[in-house]
């Protein structure tokens, strides 16, 4: 965790990853997610990870959060190679996935579902004050807004839940390594500023580094330090996000658009 | 922060900014409706109040006695309490238990079996009674969660089974009580408060379980999302166990209970009836059939409510039969009423 280079987030240096995937490829049935898949995570960087549906994002996060092993290639935390047979395993190493259903539960309080499984207790009795009162701190340091701690999950919107789902997994995981799969998606503007805010702010921090799934390239390039171009199961781009621009990415996804056409003009 | 969880139950009643000068009456209406809105347990309170201010009038030589309201409280409340306590858990993670009432039923032959015919000791024998209700609890758990079948059909499984096996070793016949368990029999259902006061201790109890523990917020999490749950690391095969132990475990000890309070141990007691006024307590008491959401507290009151229209009915001597069609029209009206109830609650948050 306390490595040299800390002070610089956006390093690319090969010793100071958190993460890298190495020829990770995995396949399901006849069908290839992944060909060969070399990525890499600089401590305290975001990394934008864009890319087709059925590029194999998804496959590509499950493998990195433990819930599915890869057929081939490693993985490395922190400078340890590491087989990730379960979530849980992955937990325990600091890496932690948000998913889009953000495993809430809609009829307990803001403050109940920062806490669970985590509770904060006074011998058997939950100790709902320490949790609220920490709660309303954790979202406050957050810079998250929400009319109250108290209020169920339900009545709050899509951008206010996923900001709690991911304050719950920075703060009751301690995660280092944060897999964020579209947490803009479906999204306002209004509601999806509540989100760059966020990972603005822990990207500020340091301690976290990210991998954000997304669509939209502007966003993309807005939060991220580096962007990463899945296609095909493979890594066809990997470029800082101030060398790259909206233009340049739309023309590599347009390209691949011309090219499925007249396969498909060709194959009639 | 904090302030605006008052202020949701308010702006339903809020239309149009404010509470202006001159309209306090208004503003007393509002705020009562804010209460009914935010407290699911008021309108059934308010319903209880207002049954036995009907019957107290109506009948005030025979409703208002020490005799009848040990009736009333120990007798047809007590048993429906206790046993809502458990479907109410079990209701809120997700699942029912149909064989509550058969478990009630088969406990106390156990325990006059181990008490005649092996010898134990009273106590001993109370608790086997006791404990079989956990283990029969355990098997609707098993073969619900481990063997994934639906608990309306495990337990309507188990259920029968409960009432033949109550029914060939008992030979279809009353027993009466031994007399050695009579002492502590006593305490448990034959004094005249017994039952109910088992109830309120037992109502307590769940009542801070469900809303101030780990099971409780694991309960309702199971519930309310079991995917989510699940992937918080709840492991939510063991809440729902759990919650079938608890329910079999409150059932057993109503059978025994009732046993000593009749003074016999019948095999045509218990059944589906006692087991359907506690489902219908939980949910005229505010309980979601669809998991998630449900109160203790609101069961009580639900079942002092149809304990009273049980009582009071028989009071006024008006056929039993015409109760059941009362007690389908509040089953409807409640879950009419906490339907829409809902929909407000949401229409205020949604702000």
């Amino acid at each position: 965790m306390t490595q040299p280079d800390q002070q610089q987030p956006a390093a690319v240096a090969a010793g100071g990853d958190i993460l890298r995937v190495e020829h990770v490829s995995k396949r399901f049935g006849p069908v290839t997610a992944l060909t060969d898949i070399n990525l890499h995570l600089g401590r305290g960087e975001v990394l934008g990870l864009l890319g087709d549906n059925g590029a194999g994002k998804s496959t590509l996060i499950k493998i990195i959060c433990g819930f599915q092993l890869p057929d081939t290639g490693r993985l490395i935390v922190d400078g340890q190679e590491v087989v990730l047979k379960s979530v849980d395993q992955a937990r325990a190493l600091g890496i932690d996935a948000v998913y889009q259903d953000l495993a809430l539960i809609n009829q307990l309080s803001v403050y109940h579902n920062m806490f669970l499984k985590r509770e904060k207790l006074n011998g058997p009795l939950l100790n709902n004050r320490a949790m609220r009162s920490t709660a309303r701190q954790y979202l406050t340091e957050m810079g998250i807004s929400i009319p109250s701690v108290d209020v169920p999950v339900a009545s709050l919107s899509g951008g206010q839940r996923q900001a709690i789902a991911i304050a719950r997994t920075v703060y009751s995981s301690n995660a280092k390594i944060l897999l964020l799969d579209e947490p803009l998606a479906a999204m306002g503007v209004k509601e999806a500023a509540i989100i760059l805010d966020l990972v603005q702010d822990l990207k500020k921090r340091g301690d976290v580094s990210i991998i954000m799934i997304a669509h939209n390239y502007g966003q993309a390039l807005e939060i991220a330090d580096r962007i990463n171009l899945l296609q095909h199961g493979e890594i066809t781009l990997d470029k800082r996000s101030k060398d790259t621009s909206v233009a340049e990415l739309n023309d590599i996804v347009v390209a691949e658009y011309r090219r499925a056409l007249e396969e498909r003009q060709r194959s009639a | 922060m904090s302030e605006t969880t008052e202020h949701t139950g308010r702006l339903i009643g809020e239309p149009g900014g404010g509470p202006g000068p001159g309209n306090g009456v208004g503003d007393i209406l509002r705020s009562w409706l804010g209460i009914f809105v935010r407290q699911r347990e008021a309108t059934i309170f308010i319903v209880a109040i207002a049954l036995f201010l009907y019957f107290g009038v109506s009948n005030a030589s025979s409703f208002i006695s020490q005799s009848n309201a040990i009736n009333l409280f120990s007798s047809f409340a007590a048993p429906i309490i206790i046993i809502a306590v458990g479907e109410v858990l079990l209701l809120i993670c997700g699942e029912i238990d149909l064989s509550a009432g058969f478990i009630y039923t088969f406990a106390p032959f156990l325990m006059f079996f181990m008490n005649e015919y092996y010898g134990c000791p009273a106590w001993l024998s109370i608790v086997i009674g006791v404990v079989f209700g956990l283990v029969a609890g355990f098997i609707n758990g098993f073969i619900t969660v481990t063997l994934g079948v639906p608990s309306f059909i495990t337990t309507l499984g188990t259920g029968f089974i409960l009432a033949g096996m109550a029914l060939v070793f008992s030979h279809a016949e009353p027993h009466p009580l031994p007399p050695a368990t009579l002492t502590i029999g006593k305490y448990l259902g034959t004094d005249g408060w017994s039952q109910f006061i088992w109830a309120v201790i037992i109502v307590a109890i769940f009542h801070v379980v469900l809303t101030r523990t780990r099971w409780g917020l694991y309960t309702i999490s199971t519930g309310g999302n079991a995917l989510g749950a699940r992937e918080a690391g709840i492991n939510i095969g063991r809440i729902k166990y759990g919650n079938f132990m608890i329910t079999g475990l409150l059932s057993a000890f109503v059978g025994i209970q009732v046993a000593f309070y009749t003074n016999t141990i019948d095999p045509l007691a218990g059944g589906y009836t006692p087991m359907f006024y506690a489902v219908t307590a939980a949910v005229i008491g505010g309980t979601a059939m669809l998991g998630g959401s449900g109160t203790i507290l609101g069961a009580f009151i639900g079942a002092i409510v149809l304990a009273a229209l049980l009582d009071g009915f028989d009071v006024q001597g008006i056929n039993a039969n015409s109760v059941q069609i009362v007690f389908g029209a509040a089953i409807l009206i409640a879950m009419v009423g906490n339907v829409q109830l809902a929909r407000i609650r949401e229409r205020g948050r949604m702000v």
